[in-house]
C-alpha cells in the first residue's frame, strides 16, 4: 500500500501544476450559494450518521448507570439524574461474571496464540509461492466462510463428544483455532505480500541461510502484522457466541457471551440496569483493543482485495 | 474478497520451475502445522456433515445410524415451517445487505470529503464493529423496550404516540422483523464503510480532477470515475455480507430468539433448535445443505452478472 501511495505523491505535483490555472476560473464558475449549500447537505447527512451510528451505544451507556427508579420511570431520560454504580455491583451478584471473563479470556488468548503460530508459516507460503497448494487453501478460505454454522457444528459437536471434548474449555480452543485460521491466514498472507521478496533475495545473496533470513529479516517487518491479526484473533474469540452456546453447558465453563444472555429472558424494568451494566463490562476490551489495531485490520483485508 | 485476487501476477518463485520444486519441499513443513487441524477439524467435519445429512442421525440415541438416502430431503421438501423460515432468512439478507450496502457507500463517501468531525464517525464505526454480537442484541432490547426504551419515548416525545403504551417492536408480529433488520444494518454497516472508504482511496485522484475540468458534474463523476475503480470491491463486500447475513445466528437469537411466532425464525436458528433442542442431526444437516445450495445458487448468479459486466466495459 505504501508503493501506491508514494506513486501517487509522485504524480499528483505535476498534475496540480497543470491545472492550477485554470482551477479558480472553475471554481468562481460554480454559484458560492449552490457550494454553501452543498456542503450543508453534507453536514446534515453526516450528522444523521453520527445519531445513528452512536445513539443505541450511548442508550447502553446512560441504562447501566440508572437507578432502578429512573428506569421504571414513564419518561427516562437521556442523562441518568442520579447515576449509581448499583448495577454493577448487582450484575456482578446475579451472575459469575468474573468467572465467565477468565474463561473467555483463556479460550480467546490460548486460541489466538495458537491459530497465528499454525497459521504464519503457511500464510507465507501462500503468499510467496503459486503452487496447486495455495490454490486450494485460498478456494477452502472462501468456501469456509459460505458454509452455515450449522453444518459445522453437528460433526464437530459429535466429533469432540467422542473425544469427551464437549463441555471442555480444550474442545471449545480447538474450534476456535480451527475458526479463526482462515481469516488469519488472508490477513497474514497480505501482510506478508507486503514484504519486497526483494529483501530477502538479498539476504540470501549475502549468504544467509533460509531460516535466518525468515527470523532476522522476514519476522521483524512482519511482526506488526502478527500482532494485529493476533489482536483480531482474540477478539473475534472474545465475541463468539454460537460454539460456545453448544459446546459448553456446565455454567463454571461457560464464557462472558453466554452468561450474558443469561440476564435475558424474564427481565423487569428494574433488570435493565444490570443487564446494561454487564453487557458493557464484556464489551470494553473488545472496544480497546480493536481501537488499537483498526487501521491495520483494514489495511490487512484489503491487502489481497486491492493489491495488484 | 479473494475472486478479487485471482489473477494474482505469478512471482519470481514461478519464473524458475527448477527452484520452485527444489523450495516447494521447504514449503510442506511450513504448511503442514496448519494444514493438518484444517483437514482434521475443518474439511473433515465438513465432509461428516454432508455425510450426515444422508442418515437419520440423533442425540442420545442407542441404536447406531443409519443411512436413509435421500428420506432427509424429501421431508425436508414438504417442510413448510422450515421454508417458512427460509423466506424469513432471506428476507433478512437481502433487507440489510442492501440497505447496509448504500448507507455505508453514502456515509463512505461523506469521509472522503474534507469535513469536519470525520475523525468522530471513524471512531464511532469501532463501536459496533468491535462489540460482542450478544451485546448487540441486549443494546437493542434496551433501546426498543417498550416501556424504558428511547424508541418510545423519542417517539412520544415528538407527538408520533400515544401518551402511555408504545408498541413493543420486538413482540410485534408486523413489527419485529423490520424491527431486527434495523439492528442488522446497523451492525454490519461500519465494517462495509471502512472497506469502501478504503475503496475510494485508492481511486486515482488525477482522473477525478481530469473529469471536473472537462465539466462533469458531481453524479458523473461518480459514474464514470469512482464506481468503475470501487466496483470489485463493491461486489465482493456485498456476496460476503449476504452470506453472513443469511447465516448469522447470534443477533436475532438475543433480540427475538425467533419469535413472536418464528416472525423472525432465520434459518440457522431453526437448524439449530432442530438440532440441539430437539437432537435431530441428520436433519438439520440437511437443512444447512439446504442453504448451502441456495446461497451457492445465488452467489453464482451474482459473480456472473459481475464477470459478465467485467467484459462490457
Amino acid at each position: 500500500m505504501s508503493g501506491s501511495e508514494s506513486s501517487g505523491t509522485g504524480n499528483a505535483p505535476t498534475a496540480r501544476r497543470h491545472t492550477a490555472p485554470t482551477r479558480p476560473r472553475r471554481r468562481g464558475a460554480a454559484p458560492y450559494a449552490r457550494r454553501t449549500a452543498t456542503r450543508a447537505g453534507q453536514y446534515t447527512a453526516l450528522l444523521a450518521y453520527l445519531v445513528f451510528l452512536a445513539f443505541p451505544f450511548l442508550w447502553l451507556l446512560s441504562t447501566a448507570f440508572k437507578p432502578p427508579r429512573e428506569l421504571g420511570s414513564l419518561h427516562p431520560t437521556w442523562i441518568p439524574e442520579a447515576p449509581t454504580l448499583e448495577n454493577f455491583r448487582q450484575a456482578f451478584a446475579q451472575q459469575p461474571l468474573p468467572a465467565a471473563a477468565a474463561n473467555s479470556l483463556l479460550a480467546a488468548a490460548v486460541s489466538a496464540l495458537i491459530a497465528i503460530v499454525l497459521a504464519t508459516p503457511m500464510a507465507y507460503v501462500l503468499a510467496r509461492y503459486r503452487t496447486r497448494l495455495s490454490r486450494a487453501a485460498t478456494g477452502w478460505v472462501v468456501i469456509s466462510q459460505a458454509f452455515p454454522l450449522v453444518l459445522v457444528i453437528i460433526p464437530l459437536f459429535l466429533i469432540l463428544k467422542g473425544l469427551h471434548l464437549v463441555d471442555s474449555r480444550i474442545g471449545l480452543i480447538l474450534v476456535y483455532v480451527v475458526w479463526s485460521l482462515p481469516f488469519a491466514l488472508w490477513m497474514l498472507t497480505g501482510y506478508v505480500r507486503a514484504v519486497p521478496p526483494e529483501l530477502e533475495e538479498a539476504a540470501a545473496v549475502d549468504g544467509a541461510g533460509r531460516l535466518r533470513t525468515l527470523v532476522s529479516v522476514t519476522a521483524p517487518l512482519l511482526a506488526p502484522g502478527i500482532v494485529a491479526t493476533a489482536l483480531f484473533a482474540f477478539i473475534t474469540a472474545w465475541n463468539e457466541f454460537f460454539f460456545a452456546l453448544v459446546l459448553l453447558k456446565s455454567p463454571g465453563k461457560q464464557t462472558l457471551p453466554v452468561v450474558l444472555t443469561h440476564f435475558l429472558g424474564t427481565e423487569g424494568v428494574a433488570d435493565l440496569g444490570p443487564l446494561a451494566a454487564a453487557a458493557l463490562l464484556a464489551t470494553l476490551p473488545s472496544l480497546l483493543l480493536f481501537a488499537v489495531i483498526q487501521r491495520r485490520i483494514t489495511g490487512g483485508m484489503l491487502a489481497g482485495a486491492v493489491k495488484n | 474478497m479473494s475472486l478479487a485476487t485471482a489473477p494474482r501476477r505469478s512471482g519470481p518463485a514461478a519464473a524458475d520451475p527448477a527452484a520452485r520444486t527444489r523450495r516447494d519441499h521447504g514449503a510442506w513443513f511450513l504448511v503442514l502445522p496448519a494444514l493438518i487441524p484444517i483437514l482434521l477439524l475443518s474439511v473433515g467435519p465438513l465432509l461428516y456433515g454432508i455425510g450426515l445429512a444422508f442418515t437419520d442421525a440423533q442425540s442420545g440415541r442407542t441404536q447406531a445410524t443409519r443411512a436413509v438416502g435421500l428420506l432427509n430431503f424429501s421431508d425436508l421438501f414438504h417442510d413448510t415451517l422450515f421454508w417458512d423460515s427460509f423466506r424469513i432468512g432471506l428476507v433478512w439478507a437481502f433487507g440489510v445487505t442492501v440497505p447496509q450496502f448504500f448507507l455505508a457507500l453514502g456515509l463512505a463517501l461523506l469521509l472522503h470529503l474534507p469535513l469536519r468531525l470525520r475523525w468522530l464517525a471513524r471512531a464511532l464505526a469501532i463501536v459496533p464493529w468491535a462489540m460482542p454480537e450478544v451485546v448487540v442484541g441486549i443494546m437493542w432490547r434496551l433501546v426498543y423496550h417498550p416501556d424504558a426504551g428511547i424508541l418510545n419515548e423519542t417517539l412520544r416525545g415528538l407527538g408520533l404516540s400515544g401518551a402511555a403504551d408504545g408498541p413493543d417492536w420486538l413482540s410485534g408480529l408486523a413489527t419485529a422483523l423490520p424491527a431486527v433488520i434495523v439492528v442488522g444494518i446497523w451492525a454490519g454497516m461500519p465494517q462495509t464503510t471502512v472497506t469502501l472508504l478504503a475503496g475510494l482511496q485508492h481511486v486515482p485522484r488525477e482522473l477525478h480532477e481530469a473529469a471536473a475540468m472537462d465539466g462533469a458534474g458531481a453524479w458523473r463523476r461518480f459514474r464514470t470515475v469512482t464506481w468503475p475503480a470501487l466496483r470489485p470491491i463493491a461486489l465482493s463486500v456485498t456476496a460476503l455480507n449476504f452470506i453472513w447475513n443469511f447465516n448469522s445466528f447470534a443477533l436475532v437469537f438475543v433480540l427475538t430468539d425467533g419469535g413472536p411466532g418464528g416472525r423472525t425464525r432465520l434459518p440457522m436458528l431453526f437448524a439449530y433448535e432442530e438440532a440441539f433442542r430437539y437432537g435431530q442431526f441428520g436433519y438439520a444437516a440437511t437443512m444447512g445443505l439446504a442453504m448451502v445450495a441456495v446461497i451457492s445458487v445465488l452467489l453464482a448468479l451474482y459473480l456472473a452478472g459481475r464477470l459478465k459486466g467485467d467484459d462490457d466495459r
